[in-house]
């Protein structure tokens, strides 16, 4: 009995300290931490409008996770998954803005969605082949190639694709309708069609990693590269398919904020949902089952923030990053204390 | 000498002496066998304690110590979890880099825009009167005096010192240190937050003097992983670290010359992209082996000596546990 209370104490721990350390911040700043905690809530569950909002973060948060959690699987750090969002989005954007105008829904989609993932697996690819050809460590290639996507994605919304009413630094013209994810209703403006695509991915990587040669070879090069090199398994394809299949997640990821949640593609598109999947990945424990829901929570912080913090309190909106950090550190945190003095016999790995 | 160039180099030792400074510091850290990968979120947050220290007290030096200890906090987050409770450095470290630039930008939201004073610049005698060397190295604020002195200071306690060689026995072979009597997971504690704290001066160097004041978002974002990119290419040694750091301020400078230039076109927006080029290039330089194939055409007699030099293998425990039975 007191085991299980024990267990459950170490488990609410870090989210209750988290929430500590984030009302004495609010205090800091002179703020309420009441309002402030009030209006991240209504602003995330607030109304139709809130909660579409969220489902609409949650997706691509989705999507970048589970693509994560084959490459940590595979015991890589795919820091590089913003730029390969931003590819992603710009691949869907070319095809947006070539075939807007002539090509119905239903084949334009599709087709965006497919350059959204090659977009997105061949920005990965490059952190692959820099990492497994050439040494240079993925988390350096992926915060290099994150800056340079964003780079190139302001190039082109400054310049070639710059609206025609002149440049910008905002966003490019807007997609015709046709280019577009649609819409459930005017009210819920959430796509089924991501939300069944959703569904695909989590079931497909659960499985794939559970049950299949190649979720074991990526478990092997995870757990010792070099052993499992020496026992056959060919941990460089490991690697790079990791990678690609990831930046193929994190790329549909991109497209969905382009295609719906702005209608065009803007600077920054990424907006950090490609980090904060990383934290949402950690959180878990890298396991696959956990990642939608602690997903939906984080969405739901973001969200309240983005929609309330600045406008309803002139508070900056950054609060709620400082809140998903501080719980995931206090997370990993607690995972030590447990491991170490609880029950050590436990130890993962 | 050319007073234009003289201008421009001098202004290239000014702006890379945060990067030398954390560069320094996270060779410390490394060296003694830990990662600290904060240093992106690190230097931000210690650059708003500076700046709101020097707000308040007025004073520079408090100002460089607020932010050293806030640097030492972070990186001793990183020691309890990676030593003590034996958690992913990496993991910890990426969690401390996005953590602090939020607080930072959270807490200093209502100092966006506000400026304050910068170290002036500081007359060294006889030193800053010798031509050319004393206008490119010795016409600057102490900070970047501070960080010459740190430069020698690490490098002599690094090779020539006993507690330096038991500061590299225990990252390169902790079992072999801590058979000898030195207790490991202690020295890994200490340099891994006075290497933090160094992270910290750095990014006192940025809101007192290089980038002075303070923006929303921060203008020093992105510098603490091209810093980090640094001690890679300065193989962990505080002389080629430093080189490393001129080299990368050097490119840059020579980048914002190309954009003044109006009969090169190269579109404005493209030219941001340049840092992270050259982040990965350096880096490609010493993976690849492009470096060792450099010492092996140089002639017999110098490459023994350009191998010690150029020497690039990370410590051998750098990034793994250590726990004596």
């Amino acid at each position: 009995m007191n085991r299980v209370l024990l267990r459950i104490g170490l488990a609410v721990a870090p989210i209750l300290v988290s929430l500590l350390v984030t009302t004495v911040i609010i205090l800091v700043v002179g703020a309420s931490p009441g309002e402030v905690f009030e209006n991240v809530i209504e602003g995330a569950i607030g109304s139709n409008r809130s909660i579409s909002g969220v489902v609409n973060y949650w997706i691509p948060l989705v999507l970048c996770s589970m693509g994560l959690i084959v490459t940590f699987t595979a015991g890589l750090w795919n820091i590089g998954v913003e730029g390969q969002m931003t590819l992603g989005a710009v691949a869907a954007s070319l095809l947006a803005r070539t075939f807007g105008e002539t090509l119905p829904n239903e084949i334009l989609l599709p087709l965006e969605i497919i350059a959204a993932m090659i977009g997105g697996g061949a920005w990965a690819a490059l952190v692959g082949f820099l990492k497994v050809r050439l040494g240079v460590h993925e988390i350096f290639g992926g915060v290099g190639l994150n800056a340079l996507a964003n780079v190139f994605a302001i190039y082109l919304i400054a310049g070639p694709w710059q609206p025609p009413e002149g440049g910008s630094l905002q966003a490019t013209a807007p997609f015709a309708p046709a280019a577009l994810f649609p819409r459930f209703s005017t009210d819920f403006p959430v796509s089924l069609l991501a939300l069944i695509l959703v569904g695909i991915v989590i079931v497909m990587i659960t499985l794939v990693l559970r049950g299949t040669r190649w979720g074991l070879h990526l478990k092997a090069t995870g757990k010792n590269a070099r052993s499992a090199l020496l026992l056959g398994v060919p941990t460089m394809r490991s690697a790079m398919t990791a990678f690609v299949v990831c930046g193929a997640l994190a790329g549909i990821a991109g497209s969905y904020r382009a295609l719906l949640t702005y209608g065009s593609l803007r600077p920054f598109a990424s907006g950090g949902i490609g980090f904060l999947a990383l934290l949402v990945v950690l959180v878990s424990g890298v396991r696959a089952i956990w990642t939608p829901l602690i997903a939906l929570v984080f969405a739901g912080m973001s969200v309240g923030s983005i929609t309330k913090l600045p406008i309803a309190l002139r508070l900056d909106q950054s609060l709620s990053g400082v809140l998903q950090g501080l719980v995931v550190l206090f997370v990993l945190l607690g995972d030590g204390v447990r491991q170490r003095f609880f029950n050590k016999e436990e130890r993962i790995g | 000498m050319n007073p234009e160039l003289l201008d421009t180099l001098n202004g290239i030792v000014f702006n890379a002496t945060p990067l030398v400074i954390a560069g320094i510091g996270e060779t410390i850290t490394e060296r003694a066998g830990v990662v600290n990968l904060s240093l992106d979120g690190s230097l931000v947050l210690a650059a708003l304690a500076a700046f709101i220290t020097l707000l308040a007290t007025g004073s520079f030096f408090l100002a460089m110590i607020a932010a050293m200890i806030v640097g030492a906090l972070m990186a001793g987050i990183v020691a309890v979890a990676g030593i003590t409770l034996r958690q992913d450095q990496v993991a910890i470290g990426f969690v401390l880099t996005l953590l602090g630039a939020d607080l930072a930008q959270f807490l200093g939201q209502d100092y966006a825009g506000q400026s304050s004073g910068t170290l002036l610049n500081l007359h060294l005698p006889v030193l800053s009167d010798i031509p050319v060397i004393g206008q490119i190295f010795f016409d600057h604020p102490i900070i970047v005096y501070i960080s010459y002195a740190l430069i020698f200071i690490t490098w002599y306690w690094l090779f020539h010192t006993r507690p330096g060689l038991a500061l590299r026995a225990v990252g390169e072979r902790p079992k072999t240190a801590f058979a000898r009597g030195t207790r490991v997971n202690r020295l890994r504690y200490v340099y891994t937050m006075l290497g933090g704290a160094l992270v910290g001066l750095a990014g006192a160097a940025y809101t007192l003097a290089v980038k002075p004041g303070w923006q929303n978002p921060p203008a020093m974002r992105g510098d603490g992983w091209i810093a980090l990119a640094i001690v890679i290419f300065g193989g962990w040694h505080p002389f080629r670290v430093v080189f490393g750091a001129y080299l990368f301020a050097g490119l840059r400078a020579l980048s914002s010359t190309i954009q003044r230039d109006p009969t090169i076109e190269i579109p404005l927006v493209l030219l941001n992209g340049l840092p992270w080029l050259l982040m990965i290039g350096t880096l490609l330089l010493v993976s690849t082996g492009a470096l060792e194939r450099f010492v092996n055409a140089m002639p017999r007699a110098v490459q023994r000596w350009a191998r010690g030099v150029l020497r690039s293998d990370p410590p051998e425990a750098l990034g793994t546990r250590f726990e004596p039975d």
